[in-house]
């Protein structure tokens, strides 16, 4: 089977990054089935194209653009190939998202281990990145879950990987950016839930270090624990914020929660206070400045969650997991310049001295985080993975219109400030670290990744903008 | 606003309102891409703009062959180091004589007129969405506000050329792409040399003048050139069938 002529005859896409910062156009082809797949990849390679993947465009900045050559888009292979609901293992093409995985597993009783913020990544991007939930300090990373997985080399051979099967592949290619062959199935074990919510205890925290120490306290008898922070705060109130404790419930703790694995019981309101969800952004679109954004995020501190005499209050999953998803389209809000997303990756020996200083920094220089994620994480088997065992805190800057190089003056300073703290980059939410930096980090991992890289794809056809940035060749 | 041009495409480029186009946006410090499909005609243009001091590429290029038009399209833009601006000019006309009936002469303004203007504008359109800027502009007719009897074919390709303008303009004009769908009257070039009835003729260099105004607006719009065909273009669309069908047109 062979692929009509790509340069003449394919798509063009106008893809962009998740913070709408970064855009270009690619050649675009969408295979239905393997067969397909090995046909583009043949034609790509005949018409000297390079090619990049792109699942649901998830990632904040140019990990899955590839300006001008072509872009496989995962989203004509999206069947769900088996799933059992005896055991939780469900085998998936490469578009299914995360999503069709809990929709397919939860009426039986069955979430996936791990989910990033937004159900709309597809299996390919959730491998490729090696993604990260609220339960990482827990759960790990995706890849802990993946049983095995279906890859196609540059030649369009398939190798089934697992940690029996060629692992030493296996743990390159999740993480491995795509940029080692076309994922083009995985394998996942899910987790078994007795009820159709959680149980979410609120903590507000005073300040950075009582962030610290309240996870600190309660990783042990936590499920999941992410920590919300207002950038804006300074002085003895620098770092204060939100703490979200989230625990499943057992049939005998919860007996009303099997209902609510029901599907309809899930899903999100269709309007916020009046406001249908679609609208939503045009309404935050006003507030998303420096003035708005202080407003909000000391409302938000202030603003007591309601909660029961316990301090607790029920979630359902979708809800408590897919939170940015109620709103959709608020990246909008941010304008026509975009945002970028810097998620600084910090090991717990110099986390709380670097984070300080990554606060003090911004505020500092004028660049505030609109919004501050703060989570936990733990080592992982995966080549370039950007898990440690340490903290992380992720930053949303809007792209200043006039004056964009006070951003990037002050992203550089952070780059240094991660790499004197021996800490990460994550390419999944990067824009800017450069090639040095990223190989400072990752030091010898990354000469192994890239040895592998060369033996498997010796004519570069697997190349994204981000992998040409980061000179990942 | 006031646009200025720096790198332009012209289809179209080797006569007439194209060619004129492409002198005058040069002669304001404009690199331009010539595409037509005579070389002689194309050359001489693009010697005649070196003059000015400025880059004239030429591309001999027959729109028809759309399997080309993207590599075509991408290598002019790399030669450019860029683009702001695409023209599409290139047109064909025919008048059929009174009881013959040709199939593939209709055919054939449909595929330069309209079809190559697709796979012409379709990829300036990725282009200039994902930059955030851009103008393009097509050169229909007021020939397309109607199915005249004497030019069936143009007519149909030219209103076909209007609505995919309109259709683009609509799609891109949110990302501040302009675009501008450019209705002549009649104007003194080979394509009219052979008409019988030519009211309210221009120069060339008038309509070139009035168009390239009309782009720089930067306003997404339709205009006629010049503009007095607005009022004919009314008259002709209210006028009923029954009317319109008896005039010699
Ligand atoms: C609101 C929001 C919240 C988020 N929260 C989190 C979070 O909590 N934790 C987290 O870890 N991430 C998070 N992310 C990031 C997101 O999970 C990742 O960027 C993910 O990779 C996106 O998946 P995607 O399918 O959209 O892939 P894309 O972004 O389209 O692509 C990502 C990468 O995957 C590669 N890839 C895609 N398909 C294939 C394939 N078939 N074969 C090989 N490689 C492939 C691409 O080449 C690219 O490098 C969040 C993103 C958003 C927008
Ligand atoms: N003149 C008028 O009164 C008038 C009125 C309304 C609208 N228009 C429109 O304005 C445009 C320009 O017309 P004009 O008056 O300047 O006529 P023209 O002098 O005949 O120019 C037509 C141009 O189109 C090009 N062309 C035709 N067929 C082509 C093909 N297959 N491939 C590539 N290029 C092709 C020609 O180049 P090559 O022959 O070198 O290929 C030439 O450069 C046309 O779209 C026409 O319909 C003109």
């Amino acid at each position: 089977m062979s692929a009509a002529p790509l340069r003449a005859t394919a798509a063009r896409r106008v893809l962009d990054g998740f913070g709408n910062s970064l855009r270009s156009t690619s050649l675009s082809a969408r295979p239905t089935n393997v067969e397909e797949l090995a046909a583009v990849l043949q034609q790509a390679r005949e018409e000297g194209l390079n090619v990049s993947f792109r699942g649901n465009g998830r990632s904040y900045g140019d990990a899955s653009l590839n300006t001008n050559q072509l872009s496989i888009d995962n989203r004509g292979m999206t069947r769900v190939l088996s799933f059992d609901p005896a055991t939780g293992i469900i085998d998936a093409e490469v578009g299914v998202t995360i999503e069709d995985l809990w929709r397919t597993g939860l009426p039986h009783g069955w979430w996936p281990y791990v989910v990033p913020g937004t159900m709309f990544p597809t299996m390919g991007g959730c491998t490729a990145m090696n993604i990260h939930g609220k339960n990482c300090f827990k759960a790990g990373p995706f890849g802990d879950h993946v049983l095995d997985l279906d890859l196609m080399l540059a030649d369009g051979s398939i190798k089934t990987l697992s940690r029996t099967q060629e692992p030493d592949l296996f743990r390159a290619v999740i993480a491995g950016l795509g940029l080692l062959g076309a994922v083009t199935r995985v394998r996942l074990q899910m987790k078994k839930v007795e009820s159709g919510r959680l149980k979410v205890r609120p903590i507000q925290t005073h300040s950075l270090e009582e962030m610290f120490d309240c996870f600190v306290e309660r990783m042990p008898q936590s499920d999941y624990l992410v920590g919300w922070i207002d950038c804006f705060a300074g002085g003895a109130s620098l770092g204060r914020g939100l703490v979200h404790q989230a625990n499943y419930l057992s049939a005998k703790e919860d007996p009303e929660g099997r209902s609510l694995l029901a599907l309809d019981a899930q899903g999100l309101p269709p309007s916020i206070m009046g406001i249908p969800r679609s609208m939503m952004w045009r309404f935050m679109k006003p507030l998303t400045n420096d003035a708005g954004m202080r407003f909000i995020n000391t409302v938000k501190y202030h603003l007591p969650e309601p909660h029961d005499h316990e301090g607790v209050f029920y979630d359902g999953h979708v809800s408590f997991a897919f939170l940015l998803d109620f709103v959709p389209g608020w990246r909008n809000a941010y304008g026509d310049s975009g945002f970028i997303q810097y998620q600084l990756f910090l090991p717990d020996a110099t986390a709380r001295r670097a984070m300080r200083e990554a606060l003090e920094l911004c505020q500092r220089r004028g660049v505030v985080s609109y919004l501050g994620v703060f989570k936990r994480h733990r080592p992982d088997e995966f080549l370039l993975s950007h898990g440690l065992d340490g903290w992380s805190l992720a930053l949303d800057f809007a792209v200043p219109a006039g004056d964009p190089q006070k951003l990037w003056r002050a992203t550089n300073d952070l780059t240094a400030l991660v790499l004197e703290a021996g800490g990460t980059f994550y390419p999944a939410k990067d824009a800017v670290v450069s090639a040095e930096a990223f190989a400072r980090a990752y030091g010898e991992r990354l000469s192994r990744f890239l040895a592998i890289k060369r033996q498997l794809d010796p004519q570069t056809l697997f190349q994204s903008d981000l992998s040409r940035r980061l000179l990942l060749y | 606003m006031s646009l200025r041009f720096t790198r332009a495409i012209i289809v179209g480029a080797s006569s007439g309102i194209g060619a004129e186009l492409a002198r005058q946006l040069a002669a304001e410090g404009c690199d331009v891409a010539l595409v037509g499909r005579r070389r002689a005609e194309l050359d001489a243009l693009a010697a005649e703009i070196a003059k000015h001091g400025r880059k004239a590429i030429v591309q001999t290029h027959d729109v028809t062959q759309v399997d080309e038009t993207p590599l075509v399209f991408e290598r002019l833009v790399e030669q450019l180091g860029g683009l702001d601006l695409i023209i599409y000019a290139a047109g064909v006309i025919h008048v059929p004589e009174e009881g013959v009936w040709d199939a593939r002469a209709e055919m054939q303004q449909l595929q330069v007129n309209a079809v190559g203007a697709i796979a012409w504008t379709t990829p300036a359109a990725a282009m200039f969405e994902a930059k955030r800027a851009g103008t393009i502009l097509g050169l229909s007719s007021i020939a397309g506000e109607r199915g005249r009897r004497n030019m069936p074919g143009y007519t149909a390709s030219k209103a076909a050329l209007t609505t995919w303008l309109e259709a683009l303009r609509n799609r891109v004009s949110r990302y501040g792409v302009n675009v501008v769908t450019v209705k002549p009257g009649f104007v003194d070039t080979d394509m009219t040399k052979h008409l019988t009835k030519k009211p309210m003729m221009i120069p060339v260099n008038t309509a070139a003048r009035l168009i390239l105004a009309a782009a720089r607006r930067g306003d997404s719009a339709s205009v006629f050139v010049p503009f007095q065909w607005w009022l004919v273009a009314m008259v002709l669309r209210h006028m009923p069938s029954f009317i319109f069908r008896r005039l010699d047109i």
